[in-house]
């Protein structure tokens, strides 16, 4: 049933191990909610002035820290989708729907749950729901991703 | 310049833990999402691992004041409303598409490729357009 290693799910242990204390650190230094759509939206839409350096930080963080370590792994294949209108189509709908629902993955996801929110678990649910239906209807009964 | 050297190590340590989690790698959120295919569980195991320190830190942060911020966040109010549902919805089916969501689509820029690019271009772009969105949806159809 499986086909991934066990030594994935280890290094997904890992890695989420590592983004929840990065949340810690956010919220128990700044006091604030490691959200990435919001951090990037508020800069986007101007929302996040007050506080722009903070978020420009942080970004700057996850955006350098994969670089830095890049030479030490084997390349890195990402297997995205080379359909141009699919990526388009794909990046209008998160930036829009992360946007309505005032968070992703790591802010409804990661820091939500871990907080008990009800509308963090309640997303986190409509989300996983609808990239679980998109898949089997674009993979599996259309064939385009 | 302590907040901006915290935000830096917490979006250090992020984008860190999205790339050895194979977060970054389309296939394997897709993977999860795939449960009609040969599903991949590897997206439970991160999001198990990141809620354990994180469930720690709400409640170390229960009573006390951030290190260098003012205030923690209060809960918010727990109304399920429309735009939650509705853009929840909206983000899924993207990130069904492409197999990435913001944070990886952020940690991806650097090796990922034009297509990474494409994608985050679009995303900002819906990032910019979404307060006219919920404009014109409210218009439309005025919340409760």
């Amino acid at each position: 049933m499986f086909e991934t290693l066990p030594s994935d799910w280890l290094w997904g242990l890992t890695g989420g191990f590592l983004i929840g204390t990065g949340g810690a650190v956010f919220l128990l230094a700044n006091g604030r909610i490691m959200g990435a759509s919001g951090i990037l939206g508020g800069l986007i839409d101007g929302s996040g002035r007050s506080n722009w350096g903070e978020r420009v930080a942080f970004l700057l963080g996850v955006f350098a820290l994969p670089l830095l370590l890049l030479p030490a792994t084997d390349a890195v294949d990402t297997h995205a989708t080379t359909n141009l209108p699919i990526l388009i189509a794909a990046g209008l709908c998160v930036g829009i729907g992360t946007r309505m629902a005032n968070g992703c993955t790591s802010g409804h996801g990661v820091c939500g749950i871990s907080r008990l929110s009800l509308r963090g678990i309640v997303a986190t649910v409509f989300y996983i729901l609808a990239g679980g239906l998109t898949v089997a209807l674009f993979r599996h009964l259309l064939g385009v991703i | 310049m302590p907040r901006l050297f915290f935000a830096f190590l917490a979006g250090g340590l992020f984008g860190t833990g999205l790339f050895l989690s194979g977060m970054t790698d389309t296939a394997k959120v897709q993977g999860w999402l795939d449960v009609f295919g040969t599903w991949d569980p590897t997206l439970a195991f991160v999001m198990g691992g990141a809620i354990v320190p994180m469930a720690i830190a709400w409640r170390i942060a229960d009573g006390r004041k951030p290190l260098v911020g003012a205030s923690f966040p209060k809960p918010a109010e727990p109304k399920i409303g429309r735009n939650l549902v509705l853009g929840s919805l909206l983000f899924g089916v993207g990130w069904g598409l492409a197999g990435l969501c913001p944070g990886p689509a952020i940690a991806s820029l650097s090796y990922g490729g034009w297509p990474h690019w494409a994608f985050f271009a679009a995303m900002l772009a819906g990032m910019a357009i979404a307060p006219a969105v919920r404009t014109q949806l409210d218009r439309a159809v005025p919340a409760e």
